[in-house]
């Protein structure tokens, strides 16, 4: 099957986004590529490996790149992880396979793994060559996935390659979830998820756009399918719940994201605050610094050790020109009409070790823009209530699975990355994903026998 | 030993040398302007490219065999003898002689197998100022189908013959450069010797191909799609043309003044040349490759490792290895060592766990974080543990103590252990280890005195039939 579907055409990338989030690790060439392959030590049951979440067989994909085996390479890197090109570009590879390579114990620098991945991938792309994997021989079963992000699309090509229909449901008129709504543009651009996306669907792979599923919805899809995945990752944005949040120029860091990704937006005002020290606020806050904003703040009201972004990613965001204040609440937005400013006050710890405001603290920012990016809430809701009426398990929001198959408290429903893990990385929804896509092949193979 | 300053000054079968690095005959040596730039590089001495019988070239000439990124690694040339005119060279021979009067000019010579043609190059060469001769009978492609070059040193009485013919006429030392497209090298190295050669140079190049177009299926060099054997030289092949100045060398009756040959680029090559016993030594790829500068590093390189090793002389050195070198059957059979891994400095790449069970003797473990030892666990039962094992990406907040960026001490299960009591002492870890000094190759006290085979033989402890097995395994 090589059922061809173009996503891209979809989409207009303005010229000036691209300009302004230019490569932030700009793709090897052959002649770098090649030394840079040589250089890998080719460890026994490497490092890399292991801590890459899909299991990608990093030096083999590497020596083949040194052979100049490139199609090899890139069928190596797919056959782990389905999405192989966007996680060569938007992994945090510091704290995965090139923080685990030996070279940090040997000369210090790591093997640049994302940039030879990106080199075998890109090589692939160019070549025009297919997705080289079939999909599996008809087994007249199908399974429905509700959301089509990472980790429903990683399960998608497990099924196909094993026979299996796979319909996925999404809200959004895109593929891709937050790999394509929500990478910081200079890593991953939108356009090349929905590239990868593209070829995945060569496996066959019937999508259902800005479909919402409500609980009615569920249930007629529990019927119709022999299985039901689970990868509708995370929701809303938290609020403040603080005065002032409903006024214009108050977003929040996913909705700037997706909107300068998909054209939507294409200019900031002067000055923005960014709520919250996450890594999506970090990209909210370059992203405000690329898109003409001289004057970003990023507020956190615990210190720098505590903030859940990557180190690497604060010093990046520094070296933007992001400021950041700590030990800082807002506790109001105020403004005529549109947003005009923020009020602070510090925080101390108290005798206890609780963290409250110091009286007579407070301050403000003069802003235009304020970006929450406080962790988004759960959307299971749909599931049903917690307790006996929920269809599957839940703990504070957060689908319960097997870490291994990825099946939930109802055998026939299985579910995988964000919703399950409270909020990772796209190659963690991608392994999810791969482990419920062989966990359902294997559960309705086990179902098929005992029919 | 004495204090004195080491000196690089050298006599070569009676040629008083500035120091032992000659230019080999080559595309280096083609014409005097060159040879003028070289010695002004530093260079002592230089082999003209040989001159003698008429040849035309073809175009290309050159290939290589690249290796881990690195160029060069071995190198290929089907380049014929000197196509300039034999009276253009011999001139410029003279001019460089007389403005390098201390610098060693040798005449490469080959000409057709007659007595009287040799007689006249010979004279020729001499008269133009020639050091000495060289006599090319290691050329192995195209020359060679003429009946020169190494169609010469592959056949002794041959070379005899030449040899013979050319002392008839020289005044200079006559030195022989030999072929190592031979089956044993001490053979035409006798014979030159019966001749009357006065010295030899070895090796001359190795009939090779490169490598093959995996588009075109033309072999390298390409001529017109089409080529031909070329001769072998640079790194490559530098331990074949050590063994071969070792095996002439330690025999009587080939052994002479020998200028060393074969892969020679930097001053650890020289030294290792003259510790078999060559006197001096010609280089050519590494040349062609980085150009006459790299002659400065020889100088100093070699000079510093002589004062540290107290040598004030080539000659101080020169030949201290042969001893060393021995037949295997007069090794020493009890002597016993085994691989110690350093876990310090271990990385825990596991190349030597992954070598020692496919290549070697399956006596290194994973096991050191197994209750005990624990010889049974294969490396496909450890990737089988690893494919199964769920990794997530850490968030600092959530997964303090998680993998994280990697620590700068390797975890305990990654650095593999040794089985001394089934260690063979084979050497293959430390080799394939990438960290300096991280396994080394400890000599374990068996209490047992020294004793070979030969004399294990002689004793009569050997099983019937083992003798015979063993010279035809040799």
């Amino acid at each position: 099957m090589s059922e061809r579907t173009s996503f891209r055409e979809h989409v207009t990338t303005h010229p000036e986004v691209v300009e302004r989030f230019g490569d932030l690790h700009p793709p090897f060439d052959r002649q770098a590529a090649v030394p840079e392959a040589n250089r890998c030590l080719y460890c026994f049951d490497a490092p890399c490996t292991t801590a890459c979440p899909t299991h990608i067989d990093v030096p083999r994909f590497i020596k083949k790149i040194a052979s100049g085996n490139l199609a090899g390479s890139a069928r190596t890197i797919l056959d782990a992880n389905i999405l192989g090109a966007s996680c060569a570009r938007a992994c945090p590879v510091e704290v995965l396979c090139e923080g685990a390579c030996v070279m940090h114990r040997y000369n210090k620098q790591p093997i640049q793994i994302a940039r030879l991945q990106r080199f075998a991938m890109d090589s692939l792309h160019e070549s025009g060559a297919p997705l080289p994997f079939e999909p599996g021989a008809e087994t007249g079963l199908s399974v429905a996935l509700i959301g089509a992000g990472p980790a429903s699309l990683a399960c998608a090509a497990e099924l196909r390659r094993r026979g299996i229909r796979a319909h996925l449901y999404d809200a959004r008129p895109l593929p891709g979830g937050l790999n394509t709504y929500g990478v910081a543009e200079y890593k991953l651009p939108l356009v090349e998820s929905l590239r990868e996306i593209e070829m995945l669907a060569q496996l066959g792979v019937d999508f259902h756009f800005e479909t919402v599923i409500d609980a009615a919805a569920l249930a007629e899809l529990e019927r119709k399918h022999d299985a039901v995945f689970l990868g509708i990752g995370l929701g809303a944005i938290h609020r403040l719940g603080i005065a002032g949040e409903e006024l214009s120029g108050v977003t929040n860091a996913l909705d700037l994201i997706a909107g300068y990704k998909s054209g939507a937006l294409t200019t900031v005002p002067e000055r923005v605050v960014v709520v919250g020290a996450g890594n999506t606020a970090i990209d909210a806050a370059i992203a405000a610094v690329r898109l003409g904003s001289t004057d970003v703040h990023i507020v956190y009201r615990r210190g720098p050790e505590q903030m859940s972004a990557f180190s690497f990613e604060y010093e990046h965001a520094r070296d933007e020109g992001v400021k950041f204040l700590w030990h800082v609440l807002p506790i109001r937005i105020y403004g005529d009409r549109a947003v005009e400013g923020i009020e602070l006050t510090k925080l101390v710890t108290a005798g206890d070790g609780s963290i409250v405001p110091q009286a007579g603290s407070e301050f403000s920012l003069e802003t235009d823009l304020v970006v929450l990016s406080i962790g988004q809430g759960t959307h299971a809701g749909f599931l049903g209530d917690s307790g006996k009426n929920a269809k599957v398990e839940l703990e504070r929001g957060r689908i319960l699975i097997d870490r291994a198959t990825g099946q939930t408290s109802n055998p026939k429903f299985f579910a995988g990355g964000d919703c399950t893990n409270g909020g990772r990385e796209v190659v963690d929804a991608v392994a999810d994903g791969k482990r419920a896509g062989i966990g359902i092949a294997a559960w309705l193979e086990v179902q098929h026998v005992q029919v | 030993m004495s204090k004195s300053k080491p000196t690089l000054e050298t006599t070569f079968c009676g040629i008083p040398c500035l120091n032992p690095f000659w230019l080999a005959s080559a595309p280096p040596t083609n014409c005097g302007e060159q040879i003028m730039r070289a010695f002004d590089a530093g260079w002592g001495g230089a082999v003209w490219k040989t001159i003698g019988a008429p040849i035309t070239n073809v175009s290309s000439r050159y290939s290589s065999i690249d290796w881990d990124g690195r160029r060069m690694m071995g190198f290929n040339n089907i380049e014929l003898i000197s196509d300039r005119p034999t009276e253009v060279n011999l001139q410029e021979i003279a001019e460089v002689k007389r403005r390098y009067p201390k610098h060693v000019v040798i005449a490469s010579l080959m000409v057709e197998s007659k007595r009287d043609t040799w007689h006249d190059m010979v004279q020729r060469a001499e008269d133009a100022g020639a050091d000495g001769l060289e006599l090319n009978f290691g050329c192995p492609h195209g020359m060679s189908e003429r009946g020169m070059g190494s169609a010469v040193g592959q056949v002794p009485e041959y070379c005899e013959q030449i040899t013979g013919w050319v002392k008839e006429k020289a005044r200079t030392p006559v030195i022989v450069k030999m072929t190592p497209n031979i089956s044993d090298i001490r053979l035409p190295a006798q014979a030159a010797k019966r001749g009357g050669a006065d010295a030899l140079s070895a090796i001359n190049t190795i009939n090779s191909i490169t490598g093959i177009d995996l588009d075109t299926f033309q072999p390298s060099p390409n001529v017109d799609g089409r080529s031909s054997h070329g001769g072998y030289c640079g790194p490559a092949v530098k331990p074949i043309a050590l063994n071969m100045v070792q095996q002439i060398q330690a025999d009587p009756a080939s052994a002479l003044p020998l200028s060393g040959i074969g892969g020679i680029g930097g001053w650890r090559d020289v030294a290792e040349f003259i510790l078999l016993g060559c006197g001096t030594v010609q280089v050519c790829t590494a040349v062609m490759h980085y150009g006459y500068r790299i002659v400065e590093d020889m100088q100093d390189g070699l000079l510093a490792w002589m004062a540290e090793k107290g040598f004030a002389t080539i000659d101080d050195f020169r030949g201290l290895s042969l001893p060393n070198v021995r037949e295997w059957k007069q090794l020493n059979l009890n002597y016993q060592i085994v691989a110690r891994i350093h876990e310090d400095l271990c990385i825990g790449c596991q190349l030597c766990y992954t070598a020692c069970w496919d290549g070697a003797h399956q006596c290194i473990h994973l096991d050191r974080t197994s209750p005990g030892p624990d010889t049974t666990r294969t490396p496909a039962m450890i990737e089988a543990e690893a494919a199964r094992r769920i990794s997530t990406t850490p968030i600092p907040k959530l997964d303090a103590g998680g993998v994280g960026r990697s620590s700068a001490v390797t975890p305990l299960e990654r650095i593999p252990r040794v089985d001394e009591d089934h260690c063979v002492g084979c050497n293959l870890c430390s080799l394939v280890c990438p960290v300096e000094n991280c396994i080394t190759m400890e000599r374990v006290d068996n209490g047992l005195a020294f004793e070979s085979w030969e004399e294990r033989t002689a004793k009569g402890l050997v099983p019937p039939g083992a003798e015979e097995v063993m010279s035809t395994n040799t």
